[in-house]
């Protein structure tokens, strides 16, 4: 399935949110939204992806 | 017809000295000339007083007609003068409190449809906190004051370091050493004098916080720890008062206005913990780009204007993510969590 992962296309095996971040290798404390819509963590394992969807995967950032 | 003139200007010159009102000496010398005038038209041609005082009435006659002439051209000016003035700008116009050294200075806010006097004015009585006069605080306090933000605090712990010149552009060299909230006082007040600065020389604490904020009528968080930021925003989040955060690393950077009591989330909501250190690296470890602060600290002030004046729309429920090094801006929605500890017993979102 052809997703766009932080403006990337990628091609990729998951179907899940909580998978693709797996799959990716992102792990910690990050913030996730689907097609430009805030995904909490709790429920990414549920949120399922179709093809084309754009994820953004944004860490906080501690700097000022 | 000298010896008359040289009386003229005694004459004038006297009464200058005694305090008589132009008015009283120009009459005294309009007299003088009538007498002038009346001897050379009266007395033969050839009497010794028609010699002395000029011996002709032409020379008379044509000083006269120069004196009127001048006296039409003053007039002239002076309407001219008048009428000028009264299409400029009137001192204390509708806008009451702006002085018209204000008014000139704002006249590109004024003509803007979505701020114009009425936006100015809710500049001018908003008081706003600012964590942080480093790399965000320079630009975000330098257009807060300079767009006429009537009171602006200031709270930071450090002190001017020449490593932070790279980006801090609040601070110049010669503040090296100097406590950065007296520094970015100093810069905000010689480029706005109308405007209150406040600084604050200390860490913001857990037992400073609450007491702090109630001073303020919302907050910029451009702080440079995780442990300021949960902090402003547990405070921000019980006091009802719009977050308005940024936050950057090496070539990215965010900006967003938590404001659950308006709308949209709170920051505990989409960052729930913060990462380990390793992974969000503070600047001094991971570098940050010079203009990249500048960038998100001028977004910031923007969106102060914006929670200020209520012009457009503000960047609630919204987090705007400024990638530098590709030139791209992306933003997505956010939400409010319903199990957020710190905002998830507040009824609107």
């Amino acid at each position: 399935m052809k997703i766009v992962l932080n403006g990337e296309p990628q091609e990729v095996e998951a179907r899940s949110l909580a998978a693709l971040l797996e799959e990716a290798g992102i792990s910690g404390r990050v913030a996730t939204a689907v097609n430009e819509a805030f995904v909490p963590s709790a429920l990414r394992s549920r949120h399922m992806l179709a093809e084309g969807d754009r994820i953004e995967v944004v860490a906080p950032m501690q700097g000022g | 017809m000298g010896l008359v003139l040289a009386v003229a200007a005694a004459l004038w010159g006297a009464g200058w000295a005694l305090g008589v009102p132009p008015k009283s000496r120009l009459t005294v010398l309009a007299g003088l000339f009538l007498l002038v005038l009346a001897l050379q038209l009266v007395l033969p041609a050839g009497h010794p007083l028609r010699t002395a005082t000029g011996g002709s009435p032409a020379p008379w006659l044509l000083l006269a007609g120069f004196a009127v002439l001048a006296l039409l051209y003053g007039r002239w000016v002076a309407g001219l003068r008048a009428r000028a003035d009264a299409s400029g700008p009137k001192p204390d116009a509708p806008t009451g409190s702006f002085s018209e050294v204000e008014l000139d200075r704002y006249a590109r806010h004024i003509v803007l449809r979505e701020l114009g006097g009425p936006g100015q004015k809710r500049l001018k009585q908003a008081r706003v906190l600012v964590i942080g006069a480093g790399g965000l605080g320079a630009p975000a306090l330098q257009y807060l004051a300079a767009a006429g933000v009537g009171t602006i605090g200031v709270i930071d712990d450090d002190v001017v370091e020449n490593a932070n010149l790279q980006r801090q552009v609040i601070h110049d060299d010669a503040d090296i050493g100097m406590p950065k909230v007296f520094s970015a006082q100093r810069a905000m007040e010689a480029q706005n004098p109308h405007v209150a600065v406040r600084p604050y020389h200390r860490r913001l604490t857990p037992e400073i916080a609450a007491d702090l904020f109630a001073d303020y009528d919302f907050v910029l968080d451009g702080s440079d720890n995780f442990a300021t930021r949960y902090l402003a925003n547990r405070v921000a989040v019980a006091q009802g008062k719009p977050l308005i955060s940024g936050a950057l690393t090496q070539w990215e950077g965010q900006v967003s206005v938590f404001d659950p009591a308006h709308s949209g989330p709170c920051y505990q909501c989409i960052f729930p913990e913060a990462p380990d250190e390793a992974l969000a690296p503070a600047c001094s470890v991971a570098g940050v780009a010079g203009p990249l602060p500048g960038v998100v600290g001028a977004m910031m002030a923007m969106e102060a204007v914006k929670v200020i004046t209520g012009a457009g729309t503000a960047l609630r429920g919204a987090l705007l993510i400024y990638d530098g090094l590709y030139g791209e801006t992306r933003r997505i929605g956010l939400k409010r969590r319903a199990d957020c500890p710190v905002c998830g017993n507040n009824d609107k979102g």
